[in-house]
């Protein structure tokens, strides 16, 4: 079962102009919503912020209340050990598994870090790196 | 005929229309409904100011009876279309019967001549040719005068100045961005307008400018610069300045210009600023009376220093509509607006920035997407983005940047919406 393995992202439209991005940590602030990981995509004229939150059900609602454009999407959590070659060993993992990354970002905590990745289809993916032996994390495991 | 006493030129107006009103009341249904709906008659018109009581016309009556319809000469006497584009997606036409052709390469023969345009004289004509009245007008009125034409239309810069060098232009007509655009190329080219070319004169049109630009043209380009006037209704480009530089000849012959309160359509008199309406003395195809152009001005009629007793109009200062001219195309917000409806991503709210940036002009769209639209990954977005982008170009043609906004993001409008925002320093 790869539900549990599903990792919920939430993603915000960002306007190019001063503060925006302000505005949505505040909006995370006020309702008491802590941000595990997060990564800005900047494009021409606009950006994204995606994080890995406590709470995504608290925080999409609390967002969308304040008028942002915000999405979930299903990442999964692969961990890495926080050393030289930590990221090798998980991305030939992915490689050999034959996963296509559509993008990523990391967070390390003492000797530990985890890799969230968006793939195009997370359900196979997570039975894809299981069937080759990779451990795959659970929300409450991050 | 430019130097005829005053009082003739008049009694010349008032011969014409009164032909030309008795005329189409009794050939033309279009303008005899009009004018029955009005409550005037032919019989009417006494007087050169009784044009007063004839109805207007404007781009909405090319508009509702596109194609054809309002054509007063049979398909067969028409030798040429011209289309520019109209508010709403949908074209404007306009027909020319070999008369017509006639008066209007007349009346740019005239403008020509009297910014000192002729024989011996080469002239680079790089107006778009095609469905823009701009190329195809200055040709045939550049040839009328004798002098050699370089029909090199719009683009390939490089290739235009070494033209230029090659076959010793003397004379260019353009819009005025493009050629300070020129001016920037040639230098990078590491040409000198000055000494390595003959070009001394410049016939500029067709976008709003101003003098402070037509200082910097001849300053830094060394070519003399002169304003041109007219639109597709009217023919296409037909009146220029004179060598004085002091407002642009209408030939009496040819049009009969009135000043109107845009508000009230009340006249105005000689001197105050107004919107101009133009009654077109000399067209068969497509007769245009009392035509509100929209373009804001004043005219004057005092007889110029040059001699001449054609009345003349100031620098147009703006528009009583909200039309853009953006490098030289007419562009409606109601087009933009048309256009971004169609994509089913949008949700409608938007706002249109023009700016010039060296010396040519753009247009950025910023957009509300609906939340739906919204992915997570950025290529998408780019995606979308870009698709704005292509449909506007395909309706407007004029390249578009597009920007995309969260919704609720842009301004809302209590009365009337501003959306356009124009930052051009001209």
């Amino acid at each position: 079962m790869s539900a549990e393995h599903m990792i919920k992202q939430l993603s915000v439209f960002i306007n190019n102009e001063p503060g925006r991005l302000a505005h949505v940590a505040a909006v995370l602030k006020e309702c008491n919503v802590n941000i595990k990981a997060f990564n800005i995509a900047e494009s021409s004229g606009f950006g994204v912020f995606r994080a890995i939150v406590d709470d995504p059900g608290k925080a999409f609602a609390e967002l969308s209340k304040k008028g942002l454009v915000v999405k979930e999407t299903d990442v999964i959590a692969v961990p890495m050990i926080n050393r030289p070659g930590g990221l090798l060993d998980v991305a030939k993992a992915i490689g050999d598994a034959n996963i296509n990354i559509e993008y990523g970002y990391a967070y390390a905590n003492g000797d530990k870090a985890s890799f969230f990745i968006r793939v195009d289809d997370a359900a196979a993916a997570v039975s894809k790196l299981k069937a080759a032996g990779v451990k795959v994390l659970t929300e409450s495991e991050i | 005929m430019e130097c005829m006493p005053i009082d003739e030129l008049r009694d010349l107006q008032y011969k014409s229309l009164k032909g030309l009103v008795s005329n189409l009341y009794g050939s033309n249904a279009f303008y005899r409904n009009r004018m029955i709906s009005e409550n005037v008659s032919p019989d009417d018109i006494r007087s050169l100011s009784d044009i007063s009581k004839l109805p207007f016309m404007d781009k909405n009556d090319l508009r509702d009876n596109y194609p054809t319809d309002m054509f007063t000469s049979p398909r067969k006497d028409v030798v040429r279309y011209h289309v520019s584009s109209g508010t709403t997606g949908k074209p404007t036409l306009v027909g020319y019967t070999r008369n017509d052709i006639e008066f209007w390469t007349e009346s740019l023969a005239r403008a020509l001549t009297s910014v000192g345009i002729g024989d011996g004289d080469v002239i680079q004509v790089s107006y778009g040719y095609g469905l823009f009245t701009g190329g195809l007008g200055l040709h045939y009125g550049a040839e009328k005068v004798g002098a050699t034409v370089l029909p090199a239309s719009t683009g390939s810069t490089e290739r235009q100045l070494e033209l230029m060098i090659d076959l010793d232009v003397t004379s260019i007509a353009c819009t005025p961005s493009y050629l300070v655009h020129m001016g920037d190329v040639a230098k990078k080219m590491g040409i000198d307008l000055r000494k390595d070319t003959k070009l001394r004169k410049a016939v500029l049109g067709a976008e709003p400018w101003s003098d402070s630009m037509r200082g910097y043209i001849e300053k830094e380009l060394g070519v003399q610069a002169y304003d041109i006037y007219g639109t597709s209704e009217i023919s296409g480009p037909m009146f220029t300045e004179c060598t004085e530089k002091n407002g642009i000849h209408v030939w009496g012959d040819t049009a009969i210009m009135e000043i109107i309160d845009p508000e009230t359509c009340e006249s105005l008199g000689p001197g105050e600023e107004g919107e101009l309406v133009m009654t077109v003395l000399k067209k068969e195809a497509m007769p245009m009376i009392r035509y509100r152009i929209r373009d804001l001005t004043t005219v004057m009629d005092e007889k110029c220093k040059c001699g001449r007793t054609s009345p003349r109009i100031k620098r147009i200062t703006g528009r009583s509509d909200d039309m853009l001219i953006i490098r030289g195309i007419n562009v409606f917000p109601s087009q933009v607006e048309h256009t971004l409806m169609q994509i089913p991503e949008l949700c409608g709210q938007y706002m249109i920035y023009v700016d010039r940036v060296g010396a040519l002009d753009y247009m950025n769209v910023q957009v509300e997407m609906r939340p739906e639209a919204f992915s997570d990954k950025v290529d998408d977005m780019l995606k979308l983005k870009k698709r704005i982008s292509s449909e506007l170009k395909k309706y407007l043609n004029i390249a578009v940047e597009a920007e995309l906004m969260s919704p609720g993001s842009l301004p809302r409008f209590d009365g009337k919406a501003k959306r356009v925002i124009d930052r051009r320093v001209l």
